[in-house]
């Protein structure tokens, strides 16, 4: 009984001196931004290539919390980030409209494509209109592995199903699959299936699961997809790092971040293009 | 099966270079489910054991929904911790969201109750054992609670673990909490689910497996703690 008493008491004192110390070396000693960005940027390489860089000029730690476009603007508009990378030009626009972000600027662009198993079931093959491969998938009811998570990449999928007139959601569940999850995700149930997908082209020269899956479509100028940065309103949200943040924008619109979007390579390939030009 | 071989050369790989990123992921790991199973055993233990004695109104339906609870959806505790902590929050002002604290919360609030249904179990067993001879020695509700959870502490261990089992294998509320930051939240789950969705799928398969390894290691540790203690003690 005493026994216990004492452990009880000596387990106390060694947690309320540990977890403070836990907590705190955890916590804000370092200089940080949160930045709620796309699993594109991540599945993909690029961000754990750059911000080094970034840290190294300034000496600011970025966090990166990587969800689908839609998931990483609630974050923002819930004030848990400072900075937002996405890729949805409409959605970007209205976040800055409703007050949430200060300003949008452009980063970079890369494109999407449409991958599908390489016996091309639908003869989608080296068609040049995605809404047209679309509607010829959704003809021969070929499988399709949609991401279904309100990511950018998806929206952007859902404006060339709206292109084709086709509605797949009326088929969702039969050869229409959505999977709810990011891009990688997406590619490993497409690859499972021997499916359609439409997906980022970093993302998909990094995957290491292609399985049987090959390019069909690119080059439409529809799959065109543009990269913008916005720095989260500190009038919404008060404890904003807005100086940090702003730091960080400038440098990813500056001459050493295109640099450095410019630089990056994937298997020898760019994945990204800097939206300044530069020489 | 070509998987399942680079898998085990992968883990074999990483394990014996020490990797410095592995470390680090294991290191947190340990860190954030070993602290979790400490907040949640302080509440867990107590608070089984009382279940376990106390008579009062409404006690069945209590254990009814503690054992259930021992099957809490992890996402759903994540997804109300986030709401919670996130800066629109009641607790948002704490500016936990994304910090290692947050996991903590979150696996405590899964663990806890596994160790306190357990612990209830356990406890009521041993009470018809010594029921009599409490009441011999006139010991009172109290006492009693903590004579039991120390006569029991090698059977209680089976609970703790069983709960350190669940935090260390849990995914879907640390990563909602924690983002998976790296260097900061990403530890061996989320770690396992970045690489898989990245198509790397034998790193992920090595990851996992490095995983158990580790789990195997805490169980048998705290095994062997057990026996040599129980040796000194008869």
């Amino acid at each position: 009984m005493r026994l216990m008493m004492k452990h009880l008491i000596v387990m106390a004192v060694i947690l309320a001196g540990v977890a403070p110390g836990v907590t705190t070396s955890w916590a804000d000693d370092d200089r940080f931004i949160t930045v709620a960005s796309t699993t594109s940027t991540e599945n993909s390489g690029l961000l754990a290539d750059i911000l080094p860089r970034f840290t190294a000029d300034t000496g600011i730690e970025v966090r990166v919390i990587a969800l689908g476009t839609g998931q990483a603007i609630r974050v923002a508009r819930n004030g848990d980030a400072d900075v937002l990378l996405v890729h949805h030009t409409a959605s970007e626009e209205q976040f800055v409209a409703d007050g949430f972000g200060v300003e949008r600027y452009q980063v970079m662009h890369n494109d999407f494509v449409i991958v599908g198993p390489a016996s091309d079931p639908a003869g989608i093959g080296e068609m040049a209109n995605a809404g047209a491969a679309l509607a010829r998938i959704a003809e021969k009811k070929a499988v399709f592995a949609s991401r279904g998570d309100d990511s950018g990449t998806h929206k952007k999928e859902l404006l060339l199903w709206q292109a084709a007139k086709i509605n797949p959601a009326e088929a969702s569940g039969t050869w229409y699959r959505e999977t709810g999850s990011g891009m990688g995700a997406t590619l490993n149930a497409a690859s499972g299936m021997n499916a359609y997908a439409l997906t980022d082209r970093a993302t998909w020269i990094r995957f290491g699961n292609k399985g049987d899956l090959v390019i069909h479509v690119q080059g439409d100028k529809r799959l065109f997809n543009p990269y913008g940065v916005i720095l989260v309103n500190s009038g919404k949200h008060p404890h904003v790092k807005s100086d940090d943040g702003q730091v960080f924008i400038d440098w990813l619109v500056g001459e050493s971040g295109q640099r450095a979007i410019a630089a990056y390579r994937i298997e020898g390939q760019p994945a990204y293009f800097p939206t300044m030009i530069l020489d | 099966m070509a998987d399942f071989q680079t898998a085990l050369l992968t883990a074999i790989e990483l394990v014996i270079r020490l990797d410095p990123d592995l470390i680090e992921i294991v290191w947190l790991s340990l860190k954030i489910s070993l602290l979790a199973v400490t907040f949640a055993a302080l509440i867990g233990l107590p608070l089984g054991a009382a279940i376990a004695l106390w008579r009062f109104p409404g006690r069945r339906v209590l254990i009814i929904l503690l054992n259930a609870a021992m099957g809490l959806p992890p996402v759903v505790v994540g997804l109300v911790v986030y709401l919670l902590l996130s800066r629109a929050g009641p607790l948002g002002p704490l500016g936990l969201l994304f910090t290692p604290t947050a996991m903590v919360i979150a696996q405590c609030i899964l663990v806890t109750p596994i160790i306190a249904a357990l612990t209830r179990q356990t406890v009521t067993d041993l009470h018809e054992e010594y029921d009599e001879y409490l009441r011999s020695i006139g010991c009172g509700a109290l006492r009693s609670i903590t004579t039991l959870l120390w006569d029991g502490r090698f059977r209680l261990l089976t609970a703790v673990l069983a709960g350190f089992g669940r935090a260390i294998a849990e995914v879907g509320a640390v990563l909602i909490v924690g983002g998976n930051i790296q260097h900061v939240t990403r530890v061996m789950t989320t770690t396992i689910a970045l690489e898989t969705s990245k198509g790397n799928l034998a790193l992920a398969l090595g990851l996992g497996l490095v995983l158990i390894t580790l789990a195997v290691a805490v169980n048998a540790t705290a095994t062997a703690v057990s026996d040599t203690a129980r040796r000194h003690h008869g």
